[in-house]
């Protein structure tokens, strides 16, 4: 009964999303679609980076990178196989099969590069483990641009137009559901008790090599998700897609919306996408306006908009909040 | 073996650059442990101040030694005042808040300087302005067209690179058969050299550098022991920026092409040094600086320079790996 | 574990759906006549108007604002005025992906323009493609930007050349015209532009029996190239060809002269901007460069945008300025003949530009949606680019 509740609380979520994903993917212009997309992007990239920088409180800069190998590694995957027709199958439904193998093994790919990437943090910590990330990051442009296969700075161009809102969406509830769960599960709390103070959780015997390892690889495996979604959407992966700047756009998003806050990222990926595509409208101001908000917005909420809390934590009447004792 | 000893010359010569900044960089992170993702800004608006003290002096036609130290002491002025700025409005109200608080405002403060300085001139945006004004069927007065006219025309100074005038002259020596070297490569290292031997000094033998290392240790005590903490953090925060100031003019010197991202690669390569060297250890951020530009240097030499920095970072986080704290850096031990 | 069952039911609910986006690419141009509107022509501009590259996008913008007025002076296309709405890209193909959709969907733009960045391009070619609104980029010169694989992408044209025409050009000339036989290359690795001239330049010159002794990069921005510049030395080439642009050509110029070496450089138009002799100085010259046109060229047509440019702007105008310029202005001749202003119309319009008399040469629009117009090799002397040949396509 116990274990039949659970299933149904991973599972439930999809089922409820699915069709209102199917709803609202007919009824937006293919615009607003878009941007939709570019939100759910940003929102899979935050919620990831949130495992390692907000949940285990390492600091990761190097997020691009992750993006990176999943986007390509999916795009070879489309290419490869846009030739390759399911015997039986209609062709929409055979495409759609191989996005979707894109996308796991884009996941796949990603997560390996986590593990590289993890490793080292058995010996480093704060900035030089930051400088790693950085450096590893840099690493990964490197070799796209010497790859002939990859396309070198041009990249790779006539991917399938798969990524629509139903996929982006389901991205979406997947990485969110995924968080959610590890947040409460032993796992999670093994975590946080890393992120709190490494030296106590190791000597209550939480394995925080492997669970550090496991982190990234868990946030890289995502971060390669929106990577492959992006790409789809856009028809083209360039290694200027991936670069510094990248990354630092989605430390910039976990930080506003409160370290280790799920609907935080959420909210700080949505508010950041819209307001700079709103801000189209200020021409060359844009980019102005974007910065000193980007400061106002954390002088007046220094810890992010919700803390290391929740949405519903923040606004109690939304729901009564919990007693003291009972908080995540 | 010349192009080996050439090598080296133009790998200290780029290491030296990242060592000027790195050593910016690594006293503020020193005090604060902030990485202060706007030195490379300040960098960069301080070559641009230069560039505009310059213009205005006539360097260009006529170089004088006087208008070489008014440029260099006008820009570090700018420097200063634009560094301690920056730590009073945008990092002092977040002191007391997680650090991660003011790493994105130091983000936020180092892309207003980016995208502000790729603004067109204020005259330009007056003029706009102004024909914005026209299409809604509105007259312009007289005095607002003066006052447009009187406003800078070239500040901001938009994407476009610019050349920076040399404040000296330069010379090219050819020694040992056959290798290049510049007055300004000998002139930067022994600046940066003694900048290195002067900070060492600043931090180990004087009061100063003694309240530097009591904040550093914990600002809350040291407050409380009667040290300024807010005026040691604005001086320390003055002092990096003067140095950004002084790296940039000798950059832009000899390598005359300032434009407003010019920060963003040289700030981070110097973040690069400063962590390897051991942040917050002066030595190490000069050494680390040399090392990284040598090591950048002999892979594009000697092996494929289109993996440079990839194989520059590869290394790094090798000699990581090894020495977790960086060259220099003191072996921290965590007491629960 | 629930991740991967989740994963599973994800696949099944998904497979039942077609997939969208390719079945929109196919069977959308048939119903791309969207009703512009009546009174006025709107165009849209995707650039990069801040960023790492903006100097290049703002440049484009100011060309074809020149543009736009020049034609709204004479009474607009049509008598319709022409007015034009730019969206940033950042540099971000991504960026230009989304302002690309913005314009042509929500804006209803008649016609798109930009990007410099062939990746940026090529990021908004499928929007332009699969709504059936035409676009001219005016800078992007990666052959894919026009051809998808072996299909020529409906209602993507271009003014400009295309990588394996430029390269060729200065391979031909660097061993026929100077009968250089060995040559170093310098290439800007991030960088399409760069990477395609100097792919298509190196494979013509190996041809022509010439020997490439070195082929090195350096990335976009770089302060100091002189690793590569020594290593090059050493080597010994009689000539290096540099297919960057000016804002990082100077300084290697720069640092080539201070290294000692004497060799002219050899580089395409990215080179076009009075900044390379500014910053270049003495360094730059006796180089050579393929261009467009010749800014010093008497004939009218070119003196005249110069001096527009400049009466507007206050600077003298650089290549992608005139780019930006040549691309509107031959969209707008183009809307000018359309038989009326739907897409479709003008899209054959441009297609059918022959001879028309732009600053960057007499354009006419081949098969393939690619500019067929004559290069030009310039050498910089005294602080100028001088005319000294024309090569034919």
């Amino acid at each position: 009964m116990e274990r039949a509740r659970l299933v149904l609380r991973s599972v439930a979520p999809f089922l409820v999303a699915l069709p209102v994903l199917w709803f609202v993917q007919g009824s937006l212009a293919s615009y607003t679609s878009f941007v939709a997309i570019n939100i759910a992007v940003n929102v899979i990239l935050a919620v990831s980076l949130n495992v390692v920088n907000g949940f285990t409180g390492q600091f990761s800069i190097g997020h691009a990178a992750f993006m990176a190998v999943g986007a390509y590694t999916a795009a070879l995957v489309t290419t490869g196989l846009e030739s390759l027709a399911i015997p039986g199958v209609p062709a929409a439904v055979s495409g759609q099969a191989v996005f979707l193998v894109a996308l796991a093994v884009g996941m796949l790919a990603a997560s390996v590069a986590g593990l590289v990437v993890g490793i080292p943090t058995l010996r480093l910590r704060g900035d030089y483990l930051a400088i790693v990330t950085l450096g590893f990051g840099e690493i990964i442009r490197v070799i796209i641009e010497n790859t002939r296969v990859l396309g070198q700075a041009t990249g790779i161009s006539g991917l399938p137009a798969c990524t629509n809102v139903v996929w982006a969406g389901m991205g979406v509830v997947l990485t969110v559901v995924m968080a959610r769960r590890l947040l409460q599960s032993t796992q999670g709390r093994a975590l946080l008790a890393i992120r709190e103070d490494e030296v106590a959780a190791e000597a209550m015997g939480v394995d925080t090599v492997g669970w550090k390892v496991r982190a990234f690889v868990i946030s890289a495996a995502f971060a390669g998700l929106a990577g492959a979604l992006l790409v789809h959407k856009i028809q083209l992966v360039t290694p200027r897609m991936f670069t510094f700047v990248k990354s630092m756009e989605v430390v910039v998003m976990v930080v506003l919306g409160g370290m280790g806050s799920i609907t935080g990222s959420i909210v700080a990926a949505a508010v950041l996408t819209i307001a700079l595509e709103t801000l189209q409208a200020a021409d060359q101001y844009r980019m102005v306006i974007f910065s000193m908000l980007l400061i106002v917005l954390m002088l007046t909420r220094p810890s992010g908009l919700f803390g290391t809390r929740e949405i519903w934590d923040v606004l109690p009447r939304w729901r009564r909040r919990r007693a003291p004792g009972e908080a995540p | 073996m010349t192009e080996f000893l050439q090598h080296v010359v133009n790998g200290v010569s780029l290491g030296t650059i990242y060592a000027l900044i790195a050593l910016g960089y690594t006293m503020v992170y020193g005090v604060l442990k902030l990485i202060n993702f706007a030195h490379g800004d300040v960098y960069m608006v301080a070559a641009f101040s230069g560039f505009y003290i310059a213009t205005g002096l006539g360097v260009r036609d006529d170089p004088t030694v006087g208008k070489a130290v008014a440029v260099f002491l006008g820009s570090m002025v700018v420097a200063g005042a634009l560094g301690w700025a920056i730590e009073r409005f945008a990092y002092r109200p977040l002191r007391n808040r997680p650090r991660l608080a003011t790493l994105i405002t130091a983000i936020g403060v180092s892309f207003l300087l980016e995208y502000g300085f790729q603004l067109p001139s204020l005259q330009a945006q007056g003029r706009s302005l102004e024909e914005v004004l026209r299409g809604w069927g509105w007259t312009v007065p007289g005095w607002f067209d003066a006052l447009v006219t009187a406003l800078p025309s070239t500040f901001p100074p938009g994407p476009t690179p610019r050349f920076f005038p040399e404040p000296f002259t330069r010379v090219d020596w050819t020694v040992l058969g056959g290798v290049h070297i510049s007055n300004y490569d000998v002139v930067s290292f022994l600046v940066a050299f003694a900048f290195m031997l002067g900070l060492q000094w600043i931090v180990y033998r004087t009061r100063f550098g003694m309240a530097m290392r009591a904040v550093s240790f914990d600002p809350r005590v040291a407050g409380l022991m009667g040290i300024p903490v807010n005026r040691v953090i604005s001086t320390t925060f003055v002092l990096g920026s003067v140095l950004a100031a002084v790296a940039a003019l000798l950059v832009a010197g000899s390598r005359p092409r300032i434009d407003p991202i010019m920060g963003l690669m040289p700030g981070l390569k110097a973040f690069v040094a400063a962590v390897f060297g051991g942040i917050g250890n002066v030595p190490g951020a000069m050494l680390g600086g040399l090392v990284l530009g040598l090591a950048e240097e002999m892979v594009a030499g000697y092996t494929v320079s289109s993996f440079r920095d990839g194989i520059a970072f590869a290394i790094l986080i090798l000699v990581l790996l090894v020495r977790p704290e960086g060259l220099l850096g003191r072996v921290t031990v965590e007491k629960v | 574990m629930r991740a991967v069952r989740a994963m599973a039911l994800l696949a099944a609910s998904l497979a039942l759906a077609a997939c969208q986006g390719k079945k929109a690419e196919g069977d959308a141009p048939a119903k791309s006549a969207a009703a512009p509107a009546a009174d006025k022509i709107l165009v849209g501009h995707v650039g990069s108007m801040t960023g790492s590259e903006a100097t290049f996008g703002q440049s484009t913008d100011q060309g074809i604002k020149l543009a736009i007025e020049q034609w709204n002076a004479k009474g607009g296309v049509k008598g319709k005025p022409i007015t034009l709405r730019t969206y940033d890209s950042q540099g971000k193909p991504e960026e230009a992906a989304v302002a690309a959709t913005r314009l042509v969907v929500n804006d209803k733009v008649n016609l798109l323009l930009g990007e410099v960045a062939s990746s940026r391009s090529l990021a908004m070619a499928p929007v332009a493609d699969g709504n059936g609104t035409p676009m001219i980029t005016p800078s992007s010169t990666n052959p894919r930007v026009t051809k998808d694989k072996d299909k020529v992408r409906p209602f993507v044209f271009r003014v400009c050349f295309i990588d394996p025409f430029q390269g060729t050009v200065m391979a031909k000339f660097a061993r026929n015209d100077r009968k250089i036989e060995k040559v170093a290359i310098l290439r800007d690795v991030g960088n399409d532009y760069s990477m395609g001239l100097a792919d298509y330049f190196l494979a013509k010159f190996k041809e022509l029996g010439g020997t490439v002794v070195d082929d090195q990069s350096y990335k976009a921005g770089d302060q100091d190239f002189k690793a590569q510049l020594t290593a090059i030395k050493n080597k010994n080439p009689q000539a290096v060809y540099v297919p960057g642009y000016y804002t990082d050509v100077a300084l290697i110029a720069r640092q080539a002269r201070e290294l000692g070496m004497k060799q002219p450089l050899l580089g395409g138009d990215g080179w076009d901007s009075a900044k390379l002799f500014e910053i270049g100085g003495k360094a730059i010259e006796g180089s050579f460069y393929s261009n467009h046109y010749s800014p010093d060229d008497p004939s009218p047509r070119i003196q005249e945008f110069v001096k527009a440019y400049k009466a507007r702007f206050g600077v003298v105008p650089d290549g992608l300025a005139a780019q930006g310029y040549d691309a509107a202005m031959v969209g707008f001749d183009a809307m000018n003949r359309a038989a009326d202003g739907s897409g479709a119309a003008i899209r054959d319009a441009i297609g059918a530009t022959k001879d028309y008399p732009g600053v960057t040469g007499i354009i006419t629009i081949d098969a393939n949606h690619d500019a067929v117009k004559p290069a030009v090799v310039l050498e910089v002397k005294d602080g100028k680019s001088v005319f000294i040949t024309t090569v034919a396509p």
